[in-house]
């Protein structure tokens, strides 16, 4: 009866921090350690209501950084676990998250990006924490990072989020922005059975030769749990297959570093997820992710309506960086346009796939994402 | 008859006096001296010879003044030392 | 690894491959390892249901070298990480094997809300009044007076009283022993591991190489000396009046009572929202 309740099929008006909440534990998840932060408090409320009645465990930790200490011990405990915060507490988690991907715990975190730097502006939306999410943490190292541009994306993106984080073992971030969170939009869930949920790979060896941190031929290891009598060692430090530190090998560095990277750059077409709008004939292309693709397309029909040839890409992925879809768009375009909530972030990459395509980033700070129209003057304008 | 008891035991011929048996692994030592200096029986002593940790191991004075309190097991900090009873079938 | 480790007696408790480990000769925290080997053979411990935890420090090697499901996390977080385990599977028993910085600098906040909240994880907590793994410096609990690598001229900073901060903090079992008390610390540790609720032993290891060397106890057995000399045991006295002091080390059970733990508490009320719900 109580995994019934879990998936709440059928049509609602919500938020898009509830609409994340119920994605979350649609995907499975059983474990929500988080602290208090606008704009993503909403989603540690909501689910502090709800996982009592399914089962599963809500804990306010004493700071950010328990709490993502608390999902990747929840996690390897055998929980699908998921924190939620903003941007200082996004900086905080910074030293965990590098744990989380050196010792490749699934886990999800949702950074709702607010107004920054440092306090900044916290009930207002912002883009600024979108590279943050690739290198926050020092060393080398891959997310995977999704930007919901809407309630329902909300929910499906925190679900992927989810199944991403389980096959690969990796930390995956849905960087929402606090109108996308904040906003009610019409949201349709549907009946449990048609929801794709994965779960991570279990071993197929005997507990004497289970090797922790050894591979498949997909770059990824089976993940026994604590308690299923693996008797396992998981160490940040530099570590070998049998998760033994090496902390003078310099075989075992690159072996082990190199293959976290790989394990996302190679597998980097399954993972990107783009969505393309009158992108065929398209002599403008805008890039755009989060709620301002939601003004760009608004932009991009206007325009066309003008008998302006623009298009769309809208980045779902933003890391791995979709870079053959953008490389792809801007061999057709004569221009592209990237509008941002922040003062030049995601346009580098843009740049660096569009080689000699010239690029021109629309920035915006603070107050309200970019109006349709800002954007259609750009449009025009950029047509010089 | 062990030195302390002022007269001899009526059943000193029945009851067997558990034996101990001495393992030192030798070059898990580190010499800190730890299991020669709190024997309460004085039963180690550093050796003379140097392991592959370049340090002197203890050495057994007398086995058979041991206890069997297995103080040197505990207080260990290389699981280099432990003792066990020696399994005897007509004395040892 | 030399083909001696199969021999030891309790060398099902460690992963062989491992040994030997990297601590100095006479350091306390392969006492202390010894120890709670010890404490897991005594009880005979189903291997399968423990997990051992530990942040960053010398001490924070030892979850490798017990043969256990085992963790090593980033420097103050071994107690939030042994939390999300524990609510996660609360059949586990879950122990945080950690120092004096990772659990009472960086991680002491850490440490006072787990023990607030009563979460039944065990922590050990080795202290040897420094930062040994980086070369000897400054603590939270460095004796006053005390040279370091960071206090040169001697410490001026008062050191936490840890049973009393543990005990204040709401820990319902707190002992403190020396490694040289290694049969009171196995006892200590069997009582541990077969209790609930959040419970604390802090070890005073000896740490030559580091805090020793620069504060007039070069060798291992003068400092094990000073902790012979200075040690009093006391039963259940106040850990306010329990300071360290080189003249006087109280140690000793001060603390061992039973209160709601985190875990049972949420339970129960997940139990009573269900029933409700319907």
């Amino acid at each position: 009866m109580a995994w019934e309740k879990a998936v709440l099929t059928g049509a609602h008006f919500m938020s898009g921090d509830i609409a994340c909440a119920e994605g979350a534990i649609a995907a499975g998840c059983r474990f929500f350690a988080g602290y208090p932060i606008t704009p993503a408090t909403e989603i540690a409320e909501h689910i502090a209501a709800r996982m009592p009645k399914i089962g599963g465990i809500y804990i306010q930790m004493e700071d950010e950084i328990a709490s993502i200490a608390a999902i990747i011990g929840a996690s390897y405990t055998g929980l699908k676990a998921m924190t939620a915060t903003s941007g200082p507490g996004f900086s905080l988690m910074q030293e965990n998250i590098g744990l989380a991907a050196m010792t490749e715990t699934p886990c999800v975190i949702v950074d709702v990006m607010r107004g920054g730097p440092s306090t900044g502006q916290p009930t207002l939306p912002g883009q600024q924490d979108v590279m943050q999410a690739k290198w926050g943490s020092h060393g080398d190292y891959e997310i995977i990072a999704l930007a919901p541009s809407s309630v329902q994306e909300m929910f499906n993106l925190t679900i992927e989020a989810f199944n991403l984080s389980e096959t690969y073992r990796v930390p995956t971030i849905v960087m929402a922005d606090e109108v996308v969170a904040h906003m009610w939009e019409k949201i349709v869930i549907p009946p449990a059975e048609e929801i794709n949920v994965v779960n991570r790979k279990k071993p197929n060896t005997p507990p004497q030769k289970y090797l922790p941190f050894m591979p498949d031929d997909d770059l990824v290891p089976p993940m026994a749990c604590f308690g299923e009598g693996y008797h396992f060692h998981a160490t940040g430090l530099t570590h070998d297959e049998h998760g033994h530190p090496q902390t003078q090998s310099s075989e075992v560095q690159t072996k082990l570093v190199r293959r976290l990277c790989d394990k996302i750059r190679k597998n980097a077409d399954k993972i990107i997820r783009v969505e393309e709008k009158m992108l065929e004939d398209a002599d403008i292309v805008v890039v755009a992710y989060g709620i301002v693709a939601r003004a760009s397309l608004s932009a991009v029909r206007k325009a066309r309506e003008k008998g302006i040839k623009a298009g769309l890409l809208r980045l779902v992925t933003l890391w791995p960086f979709p870079e053959k879809h953008v490389a792809k768009a801007a061999e057709r375009a004569k221009a592209i346009i990237v509008p941002e909530m922040n003062c030049g972030q995601m346009v580098r990459e843009v740049e660096r796939a569009a080689k000699e395509t010239p690029v021109f980033h629309l920035s915006k700070l603070g107050e309200e994402p970019h109006t349709p129209m800002e954007i259609l003057e750009f449009i025009r304008r950029s047509q010089q | 008859m062990p030195e302390r008891l002022w007269r001899t035991p009526l059943d000193i011929e029945k009851v067997a006096r558990p034996k101990a048996e001495i393992h030192i692994i030798k070059d898990q030592c580190k010499g800190c001296g730890y299991c020669i200096n709190y024997c309460p029986k004085k039963v180690l002593e550093e050796s003379e010879e140097i392991n592959a940790r370049g340090v002197h191991p203890p050495r057994v004075v007398d086995e058979k003044k041991c206890i069997l309190c297995s103080f040197c097991t505990a207080v260990c900090p290389d699981f280099a030392i432990f003792v066990k009873e020696k399994q005897c079938k007509d004395g040892c | 690894m030399t083909e001696a480790v199969e021999q030891h007696l309790l060398l099902k408790y460690l992963r062989a491959s491992m040994m030997p480990h990297i601590w100095c000769s006479g350091c306390g925290n392969g006492i202390i390892l010894n120890s709670f080997v010890h404490a897991l053979d005594e009880l005979q411990m189903d291997l399968n249901k423990l997990v051992v935890v530990s942040g960053i420090g010398c001490i924070g090697r030892a979850a490798g070298y017990t043969n256990v499901d085992s963790y090593h996390t980033t420097h103050g977080r071994p107690i939030a990480f042994a939390t999300g385990v524990k609510l996660a599977n609360p059949k586990l028993e879950v122990i945080v094997i950690s120092g004096d910085g990772d659990l009472f600098a960086i991680g002491g906040n850490h440490f006072i809300h787990a023990a607030r909240r009563n979460i039944g994880i065990k922590v050990i907590c080795a202290n040897n009044f420094n930062y040994g793994m980086t070369g000897g410096q400054v603590g939270p609990t460095t004796p006053p007076e005390a040279i370091t690598t960071t206090t040169p001229y001697g410490n001026i900073e008062h050191p936490f009283n840890l049973v009393h901060l543990a005990a204040a903090a709401g820990a319902t079992y707190v002992a403190r022993w020396t490694t040289l008390h290694v049969r009171m610390l196995t006892m200590s540790i069997k009582k541990l591991l077969q209790r609930k609720g959040f419970s604390f032993i802090e070890v005073i290891s000896p740490c030559p190489e580091t805090f020793g060397r620069r504060n007039k106890m070069r060798t291992g057995p003068e400092m094990m000396e000073w902790f012979k000399k200075a040690s009093v045991i006391e039963k259940f006295s106040d850990p306010a009046k329990a300071e360290i002091t080189t003249e006087r080390i109280v140690v000793g059970e001060f603390v061992d009572v039973e209160k709601p733990t985190y875990e049972e508490l949420l339970h129960e009320k997940m139990a009573q929202i269900m029933k409700e719900g319907g």
